[in-house]
C-alpha cells in the first residue's frame, strides 16, 4: 500500500513535468497548427536561463590566497563574487542560494522575447506550408540552439542546486501514520508539482475567462471566420507563441534542481512530449494535461521493483506500449477532436 | 602547393609523374606492397587518428582526450613546452623525435558515442588519411566496435576509456589495447574500504544502467560485497535513456537497504547521485546505521554536473591529477600549463596509450602492427602515474595500481572535487586471465592487414 | 528503355553514369592539397552514401506517395541488420543469404508494424510508428541483450559456427564476401596527383542500389503508384469510389520496410557489426530528414538528401583546428586568426551546428528540396521556365 501510494505520489511529479511540457507543444499546434521540433529546445533554453542568471550572480573576481596552493603549486586563486562587495557575503550568499527562484523572473521576459521572435521571424512563414517542411525547419532551429548553447556552455550538465530551504525532504509516511522513512518526498518536487499545478490553471483560466482567451479559442476552432469577422488574430497568435514558450521556459527553469541541465536535455523530452501530446489527443489541452499525469503515473508503476521481475524490461517500453493501446482504442487520442492532423 | 603530407596520399604526389596513370594494388585497404601491412608509413610523417567523441553527452570527455593527444603528439615530435611524462616514463626508447624519427601527425573525428558513426570515422581515418593507428573513444560500445574494426583491417587500437569488463573479456581482440581498469578491478578495489568504512554488515540497493557495462559492473560490485559479508537486497535495471531517477530511487528506503550503490555512468550517474541525495537519503538512518551511496566509477568530469551532492562518496578512478609520483606530476604540469587546468583520467589514460604506442614502435622498431603487438605484450613499465604497470599478454589488459576515491567536503576549486582514500595495490585487483567474469573471448592473432 | 518513358530512362542513366563514376566525382582534389579533406572517394563514405539512398529511396516509397509520415523507418534497417549478422554468424560469410535475410525478416516486421499502425493516419500513425521502433531500440539494448548484442552490438568471431564456411585457418578474420571476393578489396589508380579507389563492396552496393532505384520509378509510374497518390490527395474520396485504400497503403508500407531491410543488410555487409543504436529515433528521424531536404515525393531527391547528410556527417565533423591553420596557412597571421575563429565553431565538434543551419536554409529557401534548386539552377540555364515534371511533388492535400 505504502509503496503504491509512493508511486503515485512520484507519478504526479513527473507527470506535471510532462504536462507542462507537452501544453505548450500542444497550444502551439492547436492555435498555429504548427507541429513544433524546436520546442524540446525551448524547455532547455528555459533550464539555461536558471543557469545564466546564477553565473552572473556569481560573477567574480580573483583574490591571490598565499596561504594555499592550485594543482600547480601557484598561489591558488580565490573568486569571489562581486555581489559580496555589493551586499556582504551574508546576503550575498543568501541572494546566490535562491538563483533558481528568482530566474522564473528572469526568464519569462527572456522567454517572451525569444517565442516573439521565433514567430515573427521564422514559423510565421510555414503556416502554409506542409507539417513535412515545418518539422524540418524547427528541427533544424533546435539543433541549432543547442549547439549554440553547447558552444557557451559545454556538454556536461551544471549543478544547479535548489535553495537550501528547499533542500531534503518530506516524510508524508508519518502523517498519514505509516511507518516513518516508507514515503518520503523531496521539498523542491512538491514545490515543482505545485508550481505546474499553477501554470496549467493560469493558463486554462486564461483561456477561459478572458476576451483575448476566447478569441484565440474562436481562432483555434475557425481561423477563417475569426479573420474575416475583422479580428486580427495573427497578433493574438503571435502572443499565444511567446506564452507558449514561457509555459516551456519556466518549466525548463524549477526543472534544474531535480535534474542537472546539459544542452542535449530538450531532446530527451522532445519525442516523450510528442507521445504524450498525441495520446492526449493533438490541439486539446486539457487531453495533454490529463496524458501527461497517465504517462507518469504509469511510467512509475513500471519501475517497480516487483513489477519488474515479473515483465523485465518493461520499464523501458511502457510509455510506448499504453501509447500504441491508445491510439488504438480511442482513434484520436484521450480527447482529440476530430478531423485535426488526421491528413 | 602541398605545405604538408596530410595523408599518406601525399607520398605518392611526390613519386608519380603527373599524369602518368597505373599503380594498381589489388590489396585490402590498400597496403603497402614492400612492408606488408596497413597503411604502412612510407614518408617521413606518420599518421595517427584520434577517435572520440565530439557531439553527443561525452563531448566535454572527447575534448579533454583530444588535448591530451594534442599535448602528447608535441612530446613525441619534441616540440613541447617539455617532455611530459618521457622523462619519467621508465622506458627511453622515445627521444622526442617523433616515432622511428618520422614526425608524427594526426586526424581527428567524432565517434558520438555511437558504435555505427565511430566506426564510419574509424574507417575514414584509415582509408582517406592512412592512419596507422585509432585511440580514443568514451564509452564500451564504441571501444569493442572500434576494436573490432581494427583487427579486422590490420591496425592497432589503443582503447580510451572503456570500463566494461568486455572490452579485454569476451570480446578481446589482439590488435587491441587497454590501459583503463575495468569493473572487476573497480569492485575488487572498493570492498575493502568499504568495509572499513560501513563495516561487514550491511544491506545493499543496486541500481543498475540496463546494458552491458552497467551488467558486469553490477556483478563485480556485487560478488566482490558479498564476499566480505555484505547483502544484496535488491538489484533493479534502469533504462539507458532515463533521466528522472525518483521512482527507482524512492523505494529505496521501504526495502530495508543501508546502502545504495548506483552502477552508472556519465549523464545516469549524475542524475541518479542528484536524486538520491535530493530524496535525503544520506541524512537518513536504517538499521541503527547511516544511509550510504557507493558510485563504482567516478570520473571527476561528471562528478562536477553533480556538484555538491558528491560530496563524502566512494568510488573508484583509473587515476587523479592530485597523485604525487613524479610521472603524474609531470604530466599534471605540462597539460596544466597549457590548458590551464588539470587533466581529467579519459586525458591521462589516452595520453598513456599515444605514449605506450609509441613506445612499442620504437621498441619494436616497426610500425607493423604484429611487432607492436609484440613489444606491448607483457610489457612492464613505470613512471607513466600508476606505479609498475603490466600490459598482461593473455588478454591485452593493463595492471596497476587502483585509487579509491571519495568526494571532498571542502573543495578549494571547480576541480578539486575527490580525494584519494587509498591506493590500492595492484596485487589485489589482479584476476586470472580466463576469470568467469572475463571468459568466452578469443582474442585471435594478431593481423597486419594487407 | 527498360519500360521507362524517355525522361526516366535518361534520369536512370544519369543516376548509372554518377554512381559508376563516383570514385572520381568525389575524389575532385588532388592528395596532400588542402582541398583534399573534402575528398569523399574512399570506400567507407561511398558505401554508406549509395545505402543510406537506398534506404531514402524507400522511405520515399511510403512518404512521397502516400504522405504517411513514419516516424520509425530505423527500426526496419536494425531488424535488417541484425537478421544479417545472424545469417554471418550462424550459416556464412557471403553476403548473399545475409541480404536476402534481412529483407524477408524486415518486410516481415514491417507488415506487422504496418498493419497495426495503418488503421491511424496523420500524425496518429507516425507515433505509432515511433512508438514501434523506440520499443525495439530500448529491448535491443537491454533485456534482448543475448540476441542482439546490446550495447557493445554483434560482430561475426573467430570461434563462431559458420556450417557453410571452411573452417578458418589460424590468424585469418571473417570477412564478407560475395564467393570469395572480399567487400574491401580496393584498387587503387593514381593519375597525377590523385587517386582513385574502386572498392568492390561499393560496387555491389551500387548496382543493388540502381536496381532499387529502377524499381522505384516503376512503382511512381505504375497504376498502384497512381493509386498511392490518390491515396495522398484525398483518401475520403478515394474511399467513396468503393475503393479500400488500406492494401494500397500497406503494401507501400512494407515495401518501404523491405527497402530499408536492404539498407541494414548492406551495411552490415560492408562493415560487419550491428549496434543497437542503430533504431533509436534519430536514425529515423535521419531518413525523415533526407527525404525532406532532397524533395520528397521526387524519384531523385531522397538520394541527394541521404548524400548530403552523410557527407557532412563525415567530411565536415573531420575538420580540425590543425587543418584550418593549414587552409589559412597563406594569409597573414592576425587575419589567420580571425578566419580561424569565425570558422571554428561551424567544423569538426561544431558540424551539428552547420548541419542545423543548412536544413533551416534548403527549407526556407528551397520549399521542394534540393530537387528544386537543382532545377532552378537549370532554368537559369535554359533561359525558359523548368518544365513541371513533378507530378508527383508536393500536393496540398484537399481537406
Amino acid at each position: 500500500m505504502d509503496a503504491i501510494l509512493l508511486q503515485i505520489l512520484n507519478g504526479l511529479d513527473k507527470g506535471s513535468a510532462y504536462a507542462l511540457i507537452a501544453l505548450g507543444l500542444t497550444l502551439i499546434f492547436g492555435t498555429l497548427g504548427v507541429v513544433n521540433f524546436a520546442h524540446g529546445a525551448l524547455f532547455m533554453i528555459g533550464a539555461f536561463c536558471a543557469v545564466t542568471l546564477s553565473r552572473i550572480l556569481t560573477l567574480s573576481h580573483t583574490v591571490i590566497d598565499e596561504t594555499q596552493k592550485d594543482f600547480l603549486g601557484n598561489p591558488l586563486k580565490v573568486e569571489v563574487p562581486y555581489i559580496y562587495d555589493i551586499f556582504g557575503q551574508t546576503t550575498g550568499d543568501a541572494i546566490i542560494d535562491w538563483a533558481v527562484p528568482l530566474s522564473i523572473l528572469f526568464a519569462i521576459p527572456v522567454m517572451v522575447g525569444i517565442g516573439f521572435a521565433m514567430e515573427r521571424g521564422l514559423i510565421k512563414h510555414f503556416y502554409k506550408r506542409p507539417h513535412a517542411d515545418q518539422i524540418l525547419v524547427t528541427f533544424g532551429l533546435a539543433i541549432v540552439l543547442q549547439e549554440i548553447i553547447k558552444y557557451f556552455y559545454g556538454a556536461n550538465p551544471i549543478p544547479t542546486p535548489a535553495p537550501d530551504a528547499f533542500r531534503g525532504s518530506f516524510d508524508f509516511g508519518a502523517m498519514l501514520g505509516f511507518d516513518p522513512n516508507t514515503i518520503i518526498y523531496p521539498y523542491w518536487r512538491l514545490v515543482y508539482f505545485a508550481f505546474a499545478a499553477v501554470i496549467i490553471g493560469a493558463v486554462f483560466a486564461f483561456l477561459q475567462f478572458t476576451t483575448f482567451g476566447m478569441v484565440v479559442r474562436a481562432g483555434m476552432a475557425d481561423r477563417e471566420t475569426v479573420g474575416l469577422l475583422g479580428i486580427n488574430i495573427d497578433k493574438r497568435f503571435t502572443i499565444m507563441f511567446g506564452i507558449a514558450a514561457a509555459v516551456a521556459g519556466l518549466a525548463g527553469v524549477m526543472y534544474t534542481p531535480i535534474n542537472s541541465p546539459n544542452y542535449h536535455m530538450g531532446m530527451d523530452f522532445l519525442v516523450l512530449s510528442f507521445v504524450v501530446v498525441v495520446v492526449g489527443g493533438m490541439g486539446s489541452l486539457s487531453g495533454a494535461v490529463l496524458a501527461g499525469f497517465l504517462l507518469g503515473i504509469l511510467e512509475s508503476f513500471a519501475s517497480m521493483a516487483i513489477v519488474l521481475e515479473t515483465l523485465p524490461g518493461i520499464n523501458q517500453i511502457i510509455i510506448y506500449l499504453v501509447a500504441i493501446i491508445i491510439l488504438l482504442t480511442r482513434p484520436r487520442g484521450l480527447m482529440g477532436r476530430k478531423g485535426v492532423m488526421e491528413e | 602547393m602541398s605545405k604538408s603530407n596530410f595523408t599518406r596520399r601525399g607520398l605518392i604526389k611526390t613519386g608519380a609523374v603527373a599524369g602518368a596513370a597505373g599503380l594498381t594494388l589489388p590489396t585490402y585497404l590498400r597496403a603497402d606492397g614492400h612492408s606488408g601491412f596497413t597503411n604502412a608509413p612510407t614518408g617521413d610523417t606518420v599518421t595517427l587518428g584520434f577517435n572520440v567523441p565530439q557531439s553527443g553527452p561525452y563531448a566535454d570527455e572527447g575534448a579533454d582526450e583530444l588535448r591530451a593527444y594534442e599535448l602528447a603528439v608535441e612530446h613525441l615530435n619534441g616540440t613541447g613546452a617539455d617532455n611530459g611524462m618521457l622523462e619519467t616514463f621508465s622506458s627511453k626508447s622515445l627521444q622526442g623525435n617523433g616515432i622511428l624519427g618520422k614526425k608524427v601527425e594526426y586526424v581527428t573525428g567524432d565517434t558520438q558515442t555511437k558504435s555505427d558513426a565511430a566506426r564510419a570515422s574509424a574507417r575514414s581515418m584509415i582509408e582517406k588519411d592512412g592512419a596507422v593507428m585509432i585511440t580514443g573513444g568514451s564509452s564500451s560500445g564504441v571501444a569493442v566496435a572500434v576494436q573490432a574494426l581494427c583487427q579486422e583491417a590490420g591496425v592497432i587500437f589503443m582503447a580510451g576509456l572503456t570500463h566494461s569488463n568486455d572490452t579485454t573479456g569476451k570480446d578481446r581482440k589482439a590488435n587491441g589495447f587497454r590501459h583503463f581498469f575495468n569493473s572487476y578491478m573497480s569492485g575488487a578495489a572498493l570492498a575493502p574500504v568499504l568495509e572499513a568504512n560501513y563495516g561487514s554488515d550491511r544491506k545493499a540497493y543496486h541500481l543498475t544502467a540496463d546494458y552491458n557495462w552497467g551488467y558486469t559492473t553490477e556483478e563485480a560490485v556485487k560478488s566482490s560485497t558479498e564476499a566480505m559479508g555484505w547483502e544484496t537486497v535488491n538489484t533493479v535495471l534502469t533504462p539507458l535513456t532515463q533521466t528522472d531517477f525518483s521512482s527507482y530511487i524512492a523505494p529505496v528506503l521501504q526495502s530495508g537497504a543501508d546502502v545504495l550503490v548506483l552502477n552508472h555512468y556519465g549523464g545516469n550517474m549524475v542524475n541518479s547521485l542528484t536524486n538520491a541525495v535530493q530524496f535525503g537519503l544520506r541524512d537518513k538512518q536504517v538499521n541503527g546505521k547511516n544511509f550510504e551511496i557507493v558510485v563504482p566509477l567516478y570520473s571527476r568530469l561528471m562528478a562536477k554536473g553533480a556538484g555538491a551532492n558528491v560530496k563524502g562518496i566512494f568510488g573508484s578512478t583509473n587515476w587523479h591529477w592530485s597523485l604525487q609520483d613524479e610521472g603524474s606530476k609531470a604530466f599534471v604540469q605540462s597539460f596544466g600549463t597549457k590548458y590551464g587546468f588539470p587533466p581529467s583520467q579519459a586525458a591521462h589514460t589516452c595520453y598513456v596509450q599515444a605514449l605506450l604506442y609509441a613506445d612499442a614502435v620504437e621498441r619494436a622498431g616497426s610500425f607493423n602492427p604484429c611487432a607492436v603487438v609484440e613489444a606491448l605484450e607483457d610489457f612492464e613499465f613505470d613512471g607513466m602515474g600508476n606505479g609498475p604497470t603490466l600490459y598482461r599478454g593473455e588478454d591485452h589488459q593493463c595492471f596497476k595500481d587502483v585509487l579509491v576515491v571519495k568526494g571532498k567536503e571542502n573543495p578549494t576549486s571547480e576541480f578539486d572535487l575527490l580525494e584519494i582514500v587509498e591506493v590500492t595495490p595492484v596485487e589485489q585487483v589482479t584476476y586470472a586471465p580466463d576469470h568467469p567474469q572475463f571468459a568466452g573471448g578469443n582474442m585471435g592473432t594478431c593481423n597486419p592487414g594487407a | 528503355m527498360f519500360g521507362l518513358t524517355k525522361r526516366d530512362t535518361t534520369l536512370l542513366l544519369v543516376v548509372a553514369v554518377l554512381t559508376i563514376f563516383a570514385p572520381f566525382i568525389l575524389n575532385p582534389f588532388p592528395e596532400g592539397s588542402a582541398m583534399a579533406q573534402f575528398n569523399a572517394g574512399y570506400p567507407d563514405l561511398m558505401q554508406r552514401l549509395v545505402i543510406f539512398g537506398i534506404f531514402a529511396i524507400g522511405f520515399n516509397i511510403l512518404f512521397g506517395l502516400t504522405g504517411y509520415l513514419s516516424f520509425g523507418h530505423a527500426a526496419f534497417l536494425g531488424v535488417g541488420s541484425y537478421a544479417a549478422i545472424w545469417m554471418m554468424k550462424l550459416l556464412t560469410m557471403n553476403v548473399i543469404p545475409a541480404i536476402m535475410i534481412s529483407v524477408l525478416v524486415a518486410g516481415l516486421f514491417s507488415l506487422l508494424v504496418g498493419w497495426i499502425s495503418l488503421r491511424r493516419s496523420g500524425i496518429y500513425f507516425s507515433i505509432l510508428t515511433l512508438a514501434f521502433a523506440q520499443m525495439s531500440y530500448s529491448l535491443a539494448y537491454s533485456v534482448l541483450t543475448p540476441i542482439t548484442g546490446g550495447e557493445t552490438g554483434l560482430q561475426p568471431k573467430v570461434n563462431d559456427p559458420r556450417i557453410l564456411d571452411a573452417a578458418l585457418t589460424e590468424g585469418q578474420n571473417p570477412r564478407a564476401n560475395l564467393f570469395g571476393l572480399e567487400m574491401g578489396t580496393s584498387y587503387e589508380m593514381a593519375v597525377g596527383g590523385w587517386i582513385f579507389t574502386f572498392n568492390a563492396g561499393y560496387y555491389i552496393a551500387a548496382i543493388v542500389m540502381l536496381l532499387a532505384f529502377y524499381l522505384s520509378i516503376r512503382i511512381f509510374r505504375s497504376p498502384f503508384g497512381m493509386m498511392l497518390r490518390a491515396v495522398k490527395s484525398n483518401q475520403q474520396r478515394l474511399n467513396y469510389t468503393g475503393l479500400n485504400a488500406k492494401p494500397y497503403t500497406l503494401a507501400a508500407f512494407v515495401i518501404s520496410g523491405m527497402y530499408a531491410g536492404l539498407a541494414g543488410g548492406l551495411l552490415v555487409a560492408m562493415d560487419t557489426q550491428v549496434g543497437a543504436e542503430r533504431m533509436f529515433w534519430t536514425a529515423s528521424g535521419e531518413v525523415v530528414l533526407m527525404t525532406i531536404l532532397g524533395g520528397a515525393g521526387t524519384l531523385i531527391g531522397p538520394v541527394l538528401g541521404a548524400g548530403f547528410i552523410k557527407y557532412m556527417e563525415n567530411i565536415v565533423s573531420k575538420i580540425n583546428k590543425t587543418v584550418l591553420e593549414q587552409w589559412f596557412a597563406f594569409m597573414p597571421d592576425g587575419i589567420e586568426d580571425f578566419f580561424i575563429t569565425i570558422v571554428y565553431p561551424f567544423v569538426g565538434k561544431g558540424w551539428h551546428l552547420t548541419l542545423g543551419l543548412l536544413f533551416m536554409m534548403v527549407v526556407i529557401f528551397l520549399p521542394g528540396g534540393l530537387v528544386q534548386g537543382g532545377q532552378k539552377v537549370a532554368g537559369l540555364f535554359k533561359r525558359k521556365k523548368p518544365v513541371d515534371d513533378k507530378p508527383d511533388g508536393k500536393t496540398t492535400p484537399a481537406e
